[in-house]
């Protein structure tokens, strides 16, 4: 039980695919232009997590080991499809602003990892929660630049003016400033962590 | 097909939107293999070649197979494996016919496969010369094109920051932000350049 505790939680903190380990990045700096982008995406990204590493692990008996990376492909691009099929439907207005980036979560690194790295490896219960935990943490670090872009960018949260008399430093929501967020969020919390361990 | 129509694809691809710095695909090898300048023109080389042929192969595949048949919700799955079994038959070949270029280029190739511009790039052809499934005239040349100048974009944004982290070697960067957050925050103030080609327009 503990096992599996851990194994959900790593990747919310410990082993957060975007702050430590630096991968997922085009999507979490594109995206990441306002808090409900970054939700949306998050989201979409743990649904394919959760059911591409469940399948997954269900089926790494049975595929022959050469040629398991292109089976996986083939798992992940249908599950990517689902989404990109039910996001059309349901919420057709955030698919526009997600645009190219709904199908680009095939090459998602992060998905592709734990499918190689996790679920060909383990049982379905601990590969739907190492899914899980990996999703909840790259939609936490996507919130936490889409929460800094927008605030900064344009003053509100949610669509929600906060800052009043701030005049919105526009350069924040353009990719510039992406990069820039990114980089210094790593940078903090790598000096949180050298301040930990002395 | 106007003059016009090309050179906005060619400035566009490769300064205005230029894939890594304003549209951030293809951030993972940007930050993985710009240590030093040959390895980064090497990568850019391989990638131009890959997507280029990309571009061509998945236009054939989307105007003659998935339109026709009524599929191109599969678009997505059908993409992703032409590039993949593309750039594995591409490593085949280079192997078998020019050991040379198979040492400078063969360990990119394989890293190619998840690299999401080239994805990208076909998806934005198809997104973009495409209209109701049907393909817009001159559809075929203008996506040619628009791959070849996103693979040159790339590999331009790649060549100028491997120069950067080569001097950024010898330099003093503070311990926390050394590594992968001082190369976001230098790929930012390149982006911020770049900015200033948004006032062209043909």
């Amino acid at each position: 039980m503990k096992r599996l505790l851990k194994e959900f939680t790593k990747g919310i903190s410990r082993e957060n695919p975007v702050f430590i380990i630096a991968l997922g990045l085009c999507p979490a700096l594109a995206v990441s232009i306002s808090l409900e982008n970054a939700l949306g995406m998050g989201a979409a990204a743990t649904f394919v997590l959760v059911f591409s590493n469940c399948l997954i692990s269900t089926i790494r008996n049975i595929v022959p080991n050469r040629i398991r990376i292109p089976c996986f492909i083939v798992v992940i691009a249908s599950f990517v499809t689902i989404v990109e099929l039910l996001m059309a439907a349901f919420s057709p207005q955030l698919a526009k602003q997600l645009g190219i980036f709904v199908p680009l979560i095939v090459v998602n690194c992060i998905i592709m990892g734990r499918a190689e790295s996790f679920a060909s490896k383990n049982n379905i219960l601990p590969s739907v929660l190492d899914g899980l935990g990996m999703g909840l943490g790259f939609t936490l670090a996507l919130s936490a630049i889409g929460v800094i872009r927008e605030l900064l960018g344009s003053g509100q949260i949610l669509g929600q003016a906060v800052l009043k008399s701030y005049p919105p430093a526009t350069i924040m929501i353009l990719p510039p400033g992406a990069l820039l967020t990114l980089g210094l969020l790593i940078g903090l919390i790598n000096l949180i962590k050298s301040k930990r361990r002395e | 097909m106007e003059i016009s129509a090309i050179l906005s694809i060619i400035i566009g691809m490769v300064f205005v939107n230029n894939f890594v710095l304003s549209k951030f695909l293809g951030l993972c090898p940007f930050l993985g293999v710009s240590r030093n300048t040959k390895s980064a023109l090497s990568m850019g080389l391989a990638v131009i070649f890959v997507m280029s042929l990309s571009g061509f192969i998945t236009w054939l595949v989307y105007r003659f197979i998935l339109v026709p048949l009524d599929l191109i919700y599969l678009r997505t799955i059908v993409f992703i494996l032409v590039i993949a079994s593309f750039v594995q038959f591409v490593e085949m070949v280079i192997r078998k016919m020019s050991p040379a270029i198979y040492r400078a280029l063969g360990i990119y190739l394989p890293l190619i496969t998840t690299n999401c511009a080239v994805l990208g790039v076909t998806v934005l052809n198809v997104n973009k010369f495409f209209a109701n499934g049907k393909s817009l005239p001159g559809s075929f040349v203008l996506s040619l094109l628009q791959s070849f100048f996103a693979g040159v974009g790339f590999t331009l944004a790649l060549i100028l920051m491997s120069g950067i982290r080569e001097r950024l070697d010898l330099n003093d960067v503070p311990k926390s932000l050394a590594g992968i957050p001082i190369a976001f925050i230098v790929a930012s103030l390149m982006s911020l350049a770049f900015m200033g080609f948004n006032g062209f327009r043909f």
